[in-house]
């Protein structure tokens, strides 16, 4: 199967953005292809604000069924999360309770006075009442298999298709 | 298979925290990492997060201790878990029941996880082996077998000041006799690589054949803390002053006491440590406890977020 071009995703998400930069946006980006965008974002958009990240592996649903996830990084939130407009950043939209968890934690740290949602790709299956303000590309999956985005050594994004019954 | 650790499942995963002999480096690292995460989340307003919401641990201190009990308990309220804590000394067991009869009563009442310290060496092993699968059993002390999560705090403290274990020289410095932390702390500090690992003590206070855990032994500071660039101080405890382990304290103190001159004869950018509670005076100065080397806050603060790591490493390992 042939898949698009995340480069050029990033760029159509950058430009959706843009047109609505004079909102005053502080970016949050959800470990770890989500952080890759946000801190192209913060680049690419000028944003003073420091950047946040989030590992929502405390937050998730699934805790029940697989466990901790084996690779947790820390969360940071450099800034004051109370009264913030904050542009949450990931790399896929499926079901949604990525972001359900996201935004559980932003709670624990202040009230935001807004959040907004950003999203590389849209890939439909949500399981949630949940949608992006801002979306690079629609792609339609079959449900077995996985979209990942990677980050090569030059920084440059790519999308990876695996089945989920196999092994990464 | 026979011999296959009782802490881990057949997979090699982590179901009971019972001593860090014999755990593999990838698991106390694992620890360790996950432990960095949660550090964040002690620094928070909200100091809390849901992963063990609906979970009920059990402390069962058979054996009193303030610290180590606030510590795991404040961890398992941080994760959202319900905490009951069973002060054994003055209960049950003085009634008669026996240690897997209170068990087994604690897990009708549908225990998650069970916190053990017992004055017994091997306490917790017992536990672990008759639990349903379902219960994770974390050692909280065992007699002088071993205490990993103290253990696990002080190899978080130390990647913390000194960043790789793999070029440490360590001491650990005091009764490595009845010391189940210095057992553990062995453990560990081999196990993640430290090339170094010294005891520091006079002879009356060694275990016979320490040398074939892994250290190289010393009776003389002067001699001992050549180099060093962590000191880990035992807890000199009260109870063995009477025995025939020691003169009195005013002379160990004068021997093995860590006083600014002893420890000026370490590396200039060494760190102490200590378990606690410490006795100033005893084995450690007020001056060094107190000083700018002096780690032993920080270790009370990472104890929690390493205790978090183990109970939700644990939680989440179902079988």
């Amino acid at each position: 199967m042939q898949l698009p071009d995340a480069e050029k995703a990033f760029d159509s998400l950058a430009k959706k953005i843009q047109a609505d930069a004079n909102k005053d946006f502080t970016l949050v980006g959800i470990h770890t292809g989500g952080v890759w965008l946000a801190e192209r974002l913060h680049q690419a958009l000028g944003i003073k604000q420091p950047l946040g990240t989030l590992d929502v592996a405390f937050y998730r649903d699934d805790f029940d069924k697989i466990g901790l996830h084996p690779q947790v990084k820390p969360s940071e939130i450099p800034f004051a999360v109370e009264g913030a407009h904050i542009l949450l950043v990931d790399d896929v939209l499926q079901t949604g309770r990525t972001i359900r968890a996201a935004i559980n934690e932003l709670f624990d740290y202040g009230r935001p006075a807004s959040i907004s949602f950003a999203a590389l790709v849209d890939r439909g299956g949500r399981e949630l009442p949940i949608a992006a303000q801002y979306t690079g590309i629609m792609l339609e999956l079959p449900a077995d298999k996985m979209l990942e985005l990677k980050c090569g050594k030059n920084g440059k994004l790519s999308f990876h298709l695996y089945d989920k019954s196999l092994p990464e | 298979m026979i011999n296959r650790n009782p802490q881990l499942d057949e997979n090699g995963v982590l179901q009971h925290l019972l001593t860090t002999e014999g755990l593999p480096a990838s698991v106390l690292l694992h620890i360790l990492d996950t432990a960095e995460s949660f550090v964040g989340v002690t620094e928070r307003d909200v100091k809390k997060i849901p992963l063990l919401r609906g979970k009920s641990i059990f402390n069962l201190f058979f054996e009193p201790s303030t610290r180590t009990r606030t510590t795991f308990e404040i961890a398992a309220k941080r994760l959202s878990a319900d905490v009951f804590n069973l002060n054994i000394a003055v209960s049950a067991q003085s009634k008669g029941e026996t240690l897997l009869d209170t068990v087994n009563n604690l897990s009708a009442m549908n225990a998650d996880m069970f916190v053990v310290r017992h004055a017994q060496s091997g306490a917790a092993h017992l536990i672990a082996k008759h639990v349903q699968a379902d219960i994770h059993v974390i050692n909280a002390g065992d007699g002088s077998h071993a205490h990993p999560t103290q253990a696990l705090l002080d190899m978080f403290t130390i990647r913390r000041y000194k960043r790789d274990f793999r070029n440490l020289r360590v001491a650990i410095i005091g009764d490595i006799l009845h010391s189940r932390v210095a057992r553990s702390q062995i453990h560990a500090l081999t196990t993640l690589g430290v090339p170094e690992v010294r005891v520091i003590a006079p002879k009356t206070l060694l275990p016979k054949m320490v040398e074939r855990l892994g250290v190289h032994v010393y009776h003389d500071m002067a001699k001992g803390l050549k180099d060093i660039d962590v000191l880990m101080m035992l807890r000199l405890q009260n109870e063995r002053m009477k025995g025939a382990n020691l003169p009195s304290p005013e002379e160990y103190f004068k021997y093995y006491g860590l006083t600014p001159e002893k420890l000026s004869l370490a590396r200039r950018d060494a760190i102490v440590m200590h378990p606690g509670p410490m006795n100033r005076g005893v084995e450690i100065d007020s001056e060094v406890a107190d000083g700018k080397q002096s780690v032993i806050l920080p270790q009370v603060t990472f104890g929690i977020a390493v205790r978090m790591a183990v109970m939700s490493i644990l939680a989440g390992n179902q079988v």
